[in-house]
Formats: structure tokens, sequence, C-alpha cells
């Protein structure tokens, strides 16, 4: 074979090779809405999203409980974690002096990537006997728990993209801020910070897609009962939760219901990442 | 007046430092806790036994390291030549128009979709339509879905920071395309590829809920792809739920987090290494 002949056959297989990613995720909605039908129609959309009631082994198959439970721990964690990421990235970007920064951000990096049950375990040993003790219920596996582990592990994510959405800003923002004789603080506060939100933005976001895809942890740490969580200190349970605890076990529309769960999860980080992907761009802008 | 400011400042900053000190001190006492708790139940026996199962957790983690070598090996094997593909397709030969861009997009997305819903997908699709059934297979297809995004993406970029004037030369000397590509962007991009790659080794080692869904959980010695298996992640999640060995899992978290950093070192040297050499080039 020629060279020229390799060289328009590999673009062909290039090709196909470059749609892999695309073809996966058609593939991914296209299985997912297929194992979902059966629930579809025999119960109900309506009836999945807004029931209350979980019983599979009576035909109560509502998901509203889960819904609730995974969006109220992801805001209770954001809550946690944004203000301290935000901290974390100021002090980084603005405050502390190099020789710090030089010692924590590679020590932050290196945490990036470890095991979401590795974090869910030091929950269940750590921190739930602490909020048990604190007046929670039984082993203390909570919303709270669940929040304050989740927070940890996006903390690093946030941080890092607001640190580095803040070191991008041009210098003369800040030196033109602080020749007009504001403080560094007022730099920070009202200039700095506020040019540097999309990114702050992006950071978050991204950070809200992994909480609410977050599984194994969650389930560690939280209790998985499907019940609307009373308080911060009540067990209740998440939508992935739901797909890992029952998938197992699980036949006909029982099954399937959980394929709608997950068609459920994927319709939500949907809609988060394209309004991170949007916030992204504006900021290119 | 500007006293009230600089006071403002002490304590906004007295804050930053506080919040600051707090995120970065919760991040190394976990990983110290784990390590330390860790440490002591790690021995030879330890490594080299494999899990009898029960409710006391008894054993070691033998068929674990096994099973996690395995995925690995399976995973990489399947997911290096289609992410490196995808991404010489996206760096050198797609053209600047809207199907691209779809195509950059749905990208974006997959990256973004919950690791459970994958293994859901793997589920419906290796294990019960392809019959593959709960298998090594069936996790190391899935993680190929789940990390075939990531690993286009970082090979993508390694490749786009090839400088267009090394491409240029060798086009002006007579290659075709196809040459230009194996024997000057690849080799250029390497550092960045490897990097990439190695991330990929990292979370497949991290990974738990789509192989908890895909593989079957078994703690025997895995003797092949067909046959289920458990890696330490997913390990770590049986010991917690459904012992009451807290130790073990202690232990057993503790390698998954010297496995990581050691990994995270390593991209670290590589990516180090490759800055060194761009400075030098210029």
């Amino acid at each position: 074979m020629s060279r020229y002949t390799i060289d328009r056959l590999s673009s062909r297989v290039m090709l196909a090779f470059g749609v892999a990613s695309f073809v996966v995720l058609i593939f991914i909605a296209g299985f997912i809405l297929r194992e979902s039908m059966p629930a579809l129609q025999t119960v109900g959309l309506f009836k999945i999203l807004f029931g209350t009631e979980w019983y599979p082994s009576y035909d109560e198959y509502g998901i509203l409980t889960m819904v609730f439970g995974s969006v109220l721990v992801t805001i209770v964690s954001l809550a946690i974690a944004v203000p301290l990421s935000l901290g974390a990235a100021v002090l980084l970007a603005e405050v502390a002096p190099p020789r710090v920064r030089a010692f924590v951000r590679p020590a932050v990096e290196l945490l990036v990537g470890i095991p979401s049950v590795v974090f869910g375990l030091v929950g269940m040993v750590a921190l739930a006997p602490l909020i048990a003790d604190l007046g929670g219920k039984g082993s203390g596996s909570s919303v709270l728990a669940a929040s304050i582990v989740l927070a940890v592990m996006v903390l690093p994510t946030i941080a890092s993209i607001s640190e580095d959405s803040i070191r991008a800003l041009p210098r003369t923002y800040k030196e033109g801020a602080l020749a007009l004789g504001a403080t560094h603080w007022q730099t920070i506060w009202r200039v700095l910070v506020p040019s540097a939100r999309r990114g702050i933005m992006a950071g978050a976001i991204l950070g809200t897609g992994r909480a609410i895809g977050e599984t194994m942890a969650m389930v560690m740490v939280i209790g998985n009962a499907p019940i609307f969580p009373t308080g911060l200190l009540s067990p209740a349970r998440t939508l992935t939760g739901n797909i890992a605890v029952e998938i197992a076990a699980a036949v006909g529309t029982h099954q399937s219901v959980l394929y709608v769960t997950g068609l459920v999860l994927f319709v939500l980080v949907m809609i988060i990442n394209s309004a991170s992907l949007l916030a992204y761009k504006r900021r290119a802008d | 007046m500007r006293v009230a400011a600089q006071t403002t400042q002490k304590l906004a900053f007295g804050l930053i430092w506080g919040a600051g000190g707090i995120a970065v001190a919760v991040l190394l006492l976990l990983i110290g806790y784990v390590v330390l708790k860790g440490a002591p139940a790690i021995d030879f026996e330890f490594l080299f036994t494999p899990p009898r199962g029960g409710l006391g957790g008894e054993g070691g983690i033998s068929s674990c390291i096994v099973s996690t070598l395995w995925i690995v090996a399976v995973t990489m094997l399947l997911l290096t030549p289609l992410g490196l593909g995808a991404a010489v397709y996206m760096a050198e030969y797609a053209p600047e128009n809207r199907v691209v861009g779809f195509i950059r997009y749905s990208v974006e997305l997959l990256a973004g979709v919950p690791s459970i819903v994958f293994g859901l997908f793997g589920y419906a699709v290796f294990v019960t339509v392809l019959s593959f059934r709960f298998s090594i297979l069936s996790g190391a297809l899935t993680l190929v879905c789940l990390l075939l995004p990531f690993l286009t993406r970082t090979a993508e970029e390694a490749m786009r920071s090839v400088p267009r004037a090394q491409r240029e030369a060798a086009l002006a000397l007579g290659a075709t395309k196809w040459q230009v590509v194996t024997r000057v962007v690849i080799p250029a991009a390497m550092p960045g590829i490897i990097t990439g790659v190695i991330l990929c080794i990292g979370r497949t080692v991290s990974e738990s809920a789509p192989l908890f869904v895909t593989m079957g959980g078994s703690s025997g010695m895995p003797d092949g792809i067909m046959s289920p298996g458990r890696t330490l992640a997913v390990h770590v999640f049986y010991l917690a739920m459904e012992t009451n060995a807290l130790e073990k899992a202690l232990a057993t978290g503790a390698v998954l987090v010297v496995l990581i950093l050691v990994t995270n070192l390593l991209t670290n040297s590589i990516s180090k290494r490759l800055q060194a050499k761009m400075m030098g080039a210029r």
C-alpha cells in the first residue's frame, strides 16, 4: 500500500473514532429511554415524578422524595462548599504569601481523584457518630452528614477554578482600584471577585453537577430512607443511591422505574451542564 | 473613614484565612485520618490473602487487587486507542463547522453524565443485551464509555499545543498528513497524552458506582475477563456497608489513597518534565 492510500484510509478511520463519544451519548440516551418505556407506559411519568410513596413490592413507584433528597443535599453542600472555596481561592490568589500557596496548591491538587468511597468511609466512621452525639437519630446517617461529605469532595474543584479565574484578571483592574485609594480588601471584594464571578459561577455549577451525580459516598452516609427529610438530621435517599441500592434485585416494572430514575438524573445534569458551558462561553467572550 | 476601612480589611482577611485554613485542613485531616487509621491493619497477609467474606470481614484484599489490575488493564487497552483516535480527529482532521461543533458539545455533555447512569447503561447493554453477564469485561466496557470524553479532551489539548510550524515543516518536506500525525504530532504530544492516560488509570482505580452495578461484586479470585470481580474501591463499600470490619475498610481505603497519591505524583512529575522541555525548545 502506498503512503497516499494509507493517508486516505486513515482519515476515514479517524473520523469514525472522532464520532465515538457522540455515538456513546446517543446510545446511552437511547438505551436508558428504551428501558424506561415499560414503566412510563404502565405507571406513567407523572405518577413516578410526583408520587411520594416508594414501595416497589406494592407497586408504589414515586420518586419525589428522592428528587427532593438529591436537590436538598446538593444545595446544603454547596452552601457549605462555596463560601469555603471562595475563601480559599481569595486566600491563595491574593492574601497568602507565595510560600503558603506553593505548598497548599499542590497539596490540594494531589487530593483530586481520591475515591469517593474513601470520603464516604470517613463520613461513616468519623462524622456520622459525631452527628449522632449532637442529637441525630440512630447512627447519625443524615442529610447533614451527606452534605458535609459532599462539600469536602467538591471543595478542591470549586476552589481551584475560582482561584484560576481571579488570577486570570488583568493586572490593571487591581492596580486601578488601588491607585484610587481603595484598600486591598475593597479591591478584592468590589473589583476582583465581581469581575471573576463568571468563572466562580462555572466552578460552582461544575460542583453542582458532581454533587448531584455522586453515588456511593451518599449511600454510605445518608441512611437511604425513601422519605421526605424532616430536617438536616433526618435520613433521606438520593436518586443515585436509589439506583445503586436496588438495581441488583430489581426486575420488571421495578427495574424499569430505576431506569426512569436514571433518566431524571440524566436530564437534571444536562440542564446543569448546559448552564455551565454557557457560563464558560460568556466568560471567554 | 480610612480607619474603618482598615479595620474591615483586618476582619475580612481574618475570615479569609479562617475559611481557607478550614478548607485545606479538612482535606488534609481526612487523608491523614484514613492513612493513619488504616495503616496498622496492613501487613503481608492482608495484601496477599483473599477476603473470606462473612460479617467479620475476615481475610485480606488480594483478589480485589487482582480485580483492580484486570479492570485497569482491560479498560486502558480498549480506551487508549479509541481516545487517541478521537483526539487525532478532533485536533487534526475536524473542520470547524457546525457538525464538529455539535460533536464537541456532545463530548462535553457526556463528560458530565453521572457515573451511575453509565452503570445503568452498562447493565442494560453489556450485562444484559450482549450477555457478557456480571464480569470484568462488562465493567471495563462501561468505564471505557465513562472515560472516553475525558481522554479525548486531554489528548486533543496535548496535540493542539504542538506548534503549527512543526506540522508545516513536515508537510513542506512532502510528508502525507498521516505521516505528520504519527511521526510529528503524536511524539511531540506524548508527555501530555501519557499524563491523560495516567489520570484515566487513577479514575479507573477510584471509580465505584458503575463497577458496583456491572461487575457482580464477587470476592473470589478472577481468572479471566469473563469472571465477575470486585475492585478495591467497591470492596471498601462492601466492607463498610455489609460487615463490621471497619478497620479493614480503612486499611483498604489507605491502600487506595496511597495508590492515587502515587498516580498524581507521577502525573505531576511528567507534566513538569513536559514544561521544562517546552521551555528548553523556546
